[in-house]
């Protein structure tokens, strides 16, 4: 049992044992926010807890995490798939779900233990929920306040169109925006512009409604001009401009642009694109937010312990969950699947913490600002607000770390039957892991980098989009032909990909699609 | 800050999805169901199955980094023994070792397993047999329960309201709390009104019928004439249908003219007759006989799987079958069904004592006698010929040609649009 020692203040247990209720839930909640948001002076977005089962956790995974979410049968898929792994007994379930909403949603399981709760409160509504809220990324990306609405008429309007136009017409714009979700993102914004949904669904029903007061069968007749031609004003010359390519944005090149859409399919794939915008920044942020929330949690739980809040079977159970979370096999271990976001995250956040309030001659060489500075959640909260994985790699991954993981470089030459090994954690190869370990968490270069480089709207309407692999990688090429006809199925002509090396602009690669019929 | 809690919230709200999934799925798992049908025993028809799928057409392509070209550099933990310098050879199929760039999602090996509830199972397995939606739907109602009146309630809908119950409860309250008649007023009224009328009014005595008249009404008015507390309904309670048990027989030729094709169709018409008859009867029991020239009662699999080799006499099926109605079903306790199949090839000397034999013995037994000749000649045989005559004598006879699953439902046509059997 906790007998606080006689230094700390001591206070009763919250909970003794597995069992929780709503009440406790609440008191659990209380101790939580009274040092998340009072001692670590974290800054979040009101928060919302529900409570679910793991059938509903099953759901919530099969429609991306959002709790609502338009209907297509790939989330069946994840979800079958899901679900038979999970009945198999071959994956667990998380314990919680967290998005990125205002107020800030988190599903915490019905099995939870009372720690448990206690560790995904911590976690989620206030460490997910500190980053979410500060993070530049997402300051500038998401909207916070409108997904949720956004969702619900993103939902509404998939389920109108397929009333009026049958699933399968729906089904074939909506499978092939989601293949190039990855490419629905705009990575250097010319202006973030959100629509309120409310009034996207109004625009959408006005033009709707004009469209039908105005029908008139005789225009059927009257050979189509290419619908985009006001869009190119002002200079049919300079086209190229007006329209902005090269554009490497395809799904919004398309919205926009392709001659043979009708307008409910441009917004079709204007909600798939808007989607993966709102995602794109959690990409980019998986290790620090993982990172962040995890070391929250940790610094939240020790100090709910430290107050005897928190007895010493919790404690015990709090770190084996802790610990077997942030577990980091070697590369030669059957269980490595690439590098662990949390232990990654937390290892670095940690270090930053030690560097700050114990620092040794080696800090103080490599950072030379925040060694010693003794403001550890200062420099961690200015860190968590203007970083992104990729930057705070860079900025941020210490020699003692990278010692810890005993990280190595490798460069692999895809004609070599052997892999060379560059560097490793010495003096000499420090920089160098640390340049390549901040390449690896930069999604844009682990994205292909395609654009739109030509778009013929006068003449034969072709589209041309163009691959610049960088250090001659190519695309896959059995996923490429499925997804290049996707392509052209919403471009409505043909389509041809140009696969060229980055360093020298020499065409490696041709490749034409065409709609099929 | 809020805590809700959302366990209540209505199920499956990814049932959508699976649909669109199976719907997309559709030839996969219809294939697989097929297969699934092949080794399902017939009594095992309405389980869930587990389907596994690996398809095309549930791929979701992307574009992404191939791994067989250009260079890449990566990081990777835990190195024990490498320096600058070392290699390192890969593993076979290419790919360094477990880099995990470029990884796409849930892609490239798209097999998988899945269930299918027993409703999406037979609900494949129905839609290849054609059958009409409303037969489907009775199929797979599992419950038939009955509404049997169980009393009376103090609530329900108005359309249950009993009224003779009611009227009655009213009719009792109104005596226990002397409600006044109309009769009882006017007789008050009418003696205030020849006190007033009288020469000299004895104003205590009118006062007091005063007094009595507005008691009256006001107890009229206070006491109402149906009071909620009166309201009685009809009660109804849902209870099973009465227990009942059938015996079903699937009567085979196994000569070697039936190829497993053959075997195939009319396993399928056993099991459509089995969903049928589980439906209607909490026990059913199937017995299976197989003849060629001599016929014998075999399990399943025997049935289904072995080939004889002999002649053909299906009178020796039938006479296997009243040897087994009479040893271990009496009529008064079973329900007794039959379902026959052949390719129609019967020695001609056998057919007369056939026809005999279902006439005066099998099919009087029988609450369904089903025929089916499935095979080439399908509809122009011997035996055809032969049971043709007794379609009109007999009701409960029903015989059909089929060449494909889809043509098995006519057969029991009649048997399906009865919708009362008891």
């Amino acid at each position: 049992m906790a007998k606080a020692k006689p230094n700390q203040q001591s206070q009763k247990p919250l909970f003794d044992g597995a069992e929780w209720t709503f009440d406790s839930l609440k008191h659990i909640y209380d101790a939580v926010e009274e040092i998340g948001a009072g001692e670590l002076g974290l800054n979040v977005y009101p928060n919302q807890v529900e409570v679910i089962t793991s059938e509903q956790m099953l759901d919530a995974y099969a429609s991306t995490g959002m709790p609502l979410m338009y209907r297509h049968w790939s989330f069946g898929k994840h979800f079958a798939r899901e679900a038979s792994q999970y009945r198999r007994g071959a994956r667990s379930l998380a314990y919680e779900l967290v998005i990125n909403s205002n107020p800030c949603i988190s599903y915490v399981m019905e099995e939870n233990s009372a720690l448990m709760q206690t560790l995904v409160i911590a976690h989620a509504a206030f460490g997910h929920n500190h980053f979410f809220k500060n993070n530049q990324l997402f300051v500038e990306w998401t909207n916070a306040d409108t997904i949720i609405d956004y969702l619900a008429f993103a939902k509404d309007y998939v389920n109108k169109c397929e009333e009026r136009y049958g699933v399968e017409a729906v089904e074939a714009i909506v499978d092939a925006a989601h293949a190039l979700m990855r490419q629905g993102v705009s990575r250097h914004p010319k202006r973030l512009r959100t629509l309120s949904p409310v009034k996207a669904a109004e625009r959408q029903e006005r033009r709707r409604v004009h469209e039908e007061e105005n029908f008139n069968d005789l225009w059927r007749t009257v050979p189509k001009a290419p619908i985009d031609e006001s869009r190119l004003e002002p200079d049919e010359v300079e086209g190229q401009q007006a329209l902005g390519i090269p554009e490497e944005n395809l799904l919004y090149f398309i919205e926009k642009y392709a001659p043979r859409l009708d307008s409910w399919q441009r917004e079709l794939i204007r909600i798939v694109r808007i989607l993966s915008q709102y995602f794109y920044p959690q990409r980019q942020t998986k290790m620090m937010n993982e990172g962040c929330a995890t070391f929250v949690h940790y610094e939240i739980l020790h100090r709910m312990h430290q107050k005897g809040q928190l007895n010493e079977g919790a404690m015990l159970e709090f770190l084996h969950v802790h610990s077997s979370v942030l577990t980091q096999p070697a590369y030669d271990d059957r269980r490595f699947s690439g590098l662990n976001p949390y232990a990654v995250g937390y290892a670095m956040m940690r270090d930053i913490k030690r560097m700050c309030e114990e620092p040794t001659q080696e800090d103080r060489d490599w950072f030379p600002d925040i060694a010693g500075n003794g403001d550890a959640l200062g420099t961690l909260k200015s860190a968590w607000a203007d970083y992104r994985d990729e930057s705070f790699v860079l900025q941020y991954l210490s020699p003692k770390v990278m010692r810890d993981f005993r990280f190595f470089s490798l460069h692999d030459e895809a004609s070599e039957r052997v892999v060379e090994v560059k560097s490793i954690h010495d003096e000499r190869g420090y920089k160098r892991i640390r340049a390549g370990l901040a390449a690896q968490y930069d999604v844009s270069a682990q994205d292909p980098d395609i654009k739109v480089t030509d778009a013929d709207l006068s003449g034969a309407r072709r589209l041309t989009i163009t691959h610049s692999a960088r250090n001659g990688v190519m695309l896959d090429r059995n996923e490429c032909d499925r997804t290049l006809r996707y392509v052209a199925q919403l471009w409505g002509y043909r389509v041809k990909l140009v696969e060229v090396a980055a360093a020298s602009g020499k065409t490696l690669r041709e490749q034409e699609a065409l709609p099929m019929p | 800050m809020h805590i809700i809690d959302r366990r209540l919230n209505p199920k499956s709200k990814s049932l959508g999805n699976r649909q669109r999934f199976i719907r997309r799925a559709k030839e996969e798992i219809r294939n697989a169901v097929n297969k699934a049908l092949r080794k399902r025993r017939i009594s095992e028809i309405d389980a869930s199955e587990k389907i596994r799928v690996r398809s095309k057409s549930l791929s979701e392509p992307s574009f992404g980094l191939g791994r067989d070209s250009g260079s890449r550099d990566f990081v990777l933990p835990g190195n024990h023994e490498y320096v600058p310098g070392d290699t390192i050879a890969k593993p076979p199929q290419g790919g360094g070792k477990g880099a995990k760039e470029g990884a796409t999602d849930g892609d490239g090996d798209d097999d998988f397993v899945f269930t299918l509830t027993r409703d999406e199972f037979l609900d494949i397995f129905f839609d290849d047999l054609k059958l009409p939606n409303l037969v489907k739907a009775k199929l797979k109602d599992v419950r038939s329960p009955k509404p049997v009146r169980a009393g009376y309630s103090a609530d329900g809908p108005p359309s249950k309201l009993n009224r003779v119950q009611t009227v009655r409860n009213s009719f009792a309250r109104r005596i226990a709390l002397r409600r006044p008649k109309p009769e009882a007023i006017r007789t008050a009224e009418a003696e205030l009104a020849e006190a007033e009328a009288e020469a000299a009014p004895d104003t205590e005595k009118i006062e007091l019928l005063r007094a009595k008249v507005t008691l009256l009404k006001r107890l009229r008015s206070t006491i109402a004439f149906i009071d909620p507390f009166d309201l009685k309904y009809n009660r109804f309670e849902r209870v099973p249908k009465p227990t009942t048990q059938a015996v079903m027989f699937c009567l085979m030729d196994t000569s070697a003219s039936m190829s497993e094709l053959l075997k195939d169709l009319a396993k399928r018409f056993f099991m459509l007759l089995y969903v049928f008859l589980t439906r209607h009867y909490q026990n059913v029991q199937i017995v299976f006989i197989r003849h060629t020239s001599i016929a014998s009662e075999v399990d399943e699999n025997t049935f289904f799987h072995s080939t004889e080799t002999g002649g053909t006499i299906i009178s020796s099926a039938f006479e296997e079958m009243l040897k087994v109605v009479k040893a271990r079903y009496p009529v008064s306790d079973w329900n007794i069904y039959a379902a026959q199949a052949s390719d129609g090839d019967n020695a001609s000397i056998d057919m007369g004592r056939c026809i005999e034999l279902l006439d005066e013995g099998i099919i009087p037994l029988c609450q369904y006698f089903a025929y089916i000749e499935v095979g080439a000649s399908a509809g122009r045989s011997i035996v055809w010929d032969a049971y043709e005559d007794l379609v009109d004598s007999h009701a409960h006879f029903a015989m059909r040609g089929v060449t494909s699953v889809d043509e098995i439902y006519p057969v029991f046509r009649d048997l399906f649009s009865t919708t009362e059997r008891t």
